[in-house]
């Protein structure tokens, strides 16, 4: 447990002291949604209409881009090999580098997509219910990541493999989150999409842990 | 007294190799033969559908591809999972083997149903729910392939590789039924295990014939390409080294 935490607050420092580094996916989940309204054109209507899908595969793809780091840097300077050899279980270090990835890359997302749902003319509650879906599945594509992570450790072309092997797996997450603001939407209650979104965070928090904790024995 | 040879013996590449050569030609000679009285039974035997026309013909390699990437895509995480468990390496080169025929009858499934949904729904492609996860299925063997290829210490692909399967296999109902409820307008299921077939059974014989052709054909490619790998993994050897002496011998 000490190792845990130990791993958690050093990878949260070390985002710290480089915090442009650390604010890049954030950039690119404003950008990358932004971009979206020059496609397919000004209408108001229109974007409210897509509004959370496109907030919620931006969201995917930006947490997919800083998922190539997470395992990466330790890796190549060869501290993962120390934490793995110092008494902490591999369960322990998948656990504190998805907490710590979800703290950087996830709760930022949580926190800048109420402007996004400006941007697109969500209505308030709306945006309330899209925050909630992304509370429940950023989570989940933080844990299904590191598995990915920890699988391509060294490899050619790393960031595109990631993207290959987990986006796949993360389309039950945005399936069901963006069904929740669309159901709202149309006048559905989104329940039913967030105990399915909970049941989903359940499930990769109890399996996701331990594939990720095989894959690192496997690479490292 | 035991003098049938028991089926784990086959564990050993070497005999595997021998076995799956000797089996190959059978494996090809019973897909050609079942897909052509097939293909008769399915052009020439069954009627015309009442409401779909001639296009409905293409039942008969659609459904049994879509069968296969589906079978295809547990072997392989099944013998991925008892290579890595069981350290078996004839299990984990077994499952490299399956990996492309699966991705090939997957993809075979998703273009023979857009030549059918093209005259009966009107458009190539619709997002329905089977058709989306089939195209999911896709994805899952094109990123197990592209992880086993990208590692180059063979071990590890391995390892990794079963590894990704298994999450994968995990997924796929998940998927499947989250799609399903995303969006669904599919014609229900042709074939079920309960009810009785909704279709003239000459239609479900020539399909259940094309289905043999599948899986025959499956064996028959996927034990050449399992007998490709073992040569290259074992090419250093003794046994490889004599079989490759006396072929050379023999070509000479």
């Amino acid at each position: 447990m000490n190792g845990l935490v130990a791993i958690l607050m050093r990878d949260l420092r070390l985002a710290s002291r480089r915090p442009t580094e650390a604010l890049m996916p954030v950039v690119f989940f404003v950008v990358a949604a932004s971009l979206f309204p020059f496609g397919v054109g000004p209408e108001p209507a229109m974007l409210k209409q897509i509004a959370p899908g496109i907030v919620w595969v931006c969201a995917l793809l930006s947490s997919m881009l800083s998922l190539g780091g997470m395992y990466a840097g330790d890796y190549s300077d060869g501290s993962l090999e120390q934490m793995l050899i110092s008494g902490t279980s591999a369960l322990e270090v998948a656990v504190a580098k998805c907490t710590a990835h979800w703290l950087m890359s996830g709760l930022p997302l949580l926190l800048v997509s109420p402007v996004l749902g400006l941007l697109f003319g969500m209505e308030t509650d709306a945006i309330g219910v899209l925050m909630l879906g992304l509370l429940l599945g950023t989570p989940v594509l933080s844990l299904l990541g590191g598995v990915g992570s920890a699988l391509t450790l060294g490899l050619r072309n790393t960031a595109i493999l990631i993207l290959l092997i987990v986006l796949p797996l993360c389309i039950p997450v945005l399936i069901f989150g963006a069904g929740a603001v669309s159901a709202y939407e149309v006048g559905l209650a989104p329940t039913g999409h967030f105990y399915l979104l909970g049941a989903l965070l359940l499930l990769s928090a109890l399996g996701a842990p331990l594939a990720t904790a095989s894959a690192l024995r496997i690479s490292v | 007294m035991n003098k049938l040879p028991r089926f784990y013996t086959f564990a050993a590449p070497s005999r595997f190799y021998r076995l799956a050569g000797w089996t190959v030609p059978w494996f090809y000679a019973v897909a050609v033969v079942f897909a052509l009285a097939g293909l008769y039974m399915g052009f020439f035997v069954a009627p015309v559908d009442a409401t779909q026309g001639n296009a409905y013909r293409i039942i008969f390699i659609h459904v049994p591809a879509a069968w296969m990437s589906m079978v295809l895509y547990m072997a392989m995480a099944g013998w991925a999972a008892v290579g890595w468990a069981f350290n078996a390496r004839m299990a984990s080169m077994l499952a490299r083997a399956l990996a492309p025929t699966g991705a090939a009858f997957t993809f075979l499934a998703l273009w023979t149903g857009a030549f059918w949904g093209k005259p009966t729904w009107g458009a190539w492609w619709v997002w329905d729910a089977r058709l989306t996860s089939e195209l999911i299925l896709l994805f899952l063997y094109l990123g197990f392939m592209a992880l086993v290829e990208a590692i180059d210490d063979t071990r590890r692909a391995d390892q990794a590789g079963a590894l990704l399967a298994i999450v994968g296999a995990v997924n796929v109902p998940i998927i499947y039924f989250s799609v399903r409820w995303w969006n669904t307008l599919h014609q229900g299921a042709s074939i079920s295990m309960t009810a009785a077939p909704s279709m003239a059974s000459t239609m479900l014989t020539s399909m259940l014939l094309m289905t043999v052709a599948c899986w025959s054909y499956a064996f028959a490619v996927v034990f050449v390409r399992a007998r490709a790998i073992v040569l290259e993994r074992e090419r250093t050897t003794e046994w490889v080294q004599t079989l490759l002496g006396s072929s050379l011998e023999g070509a000479s």
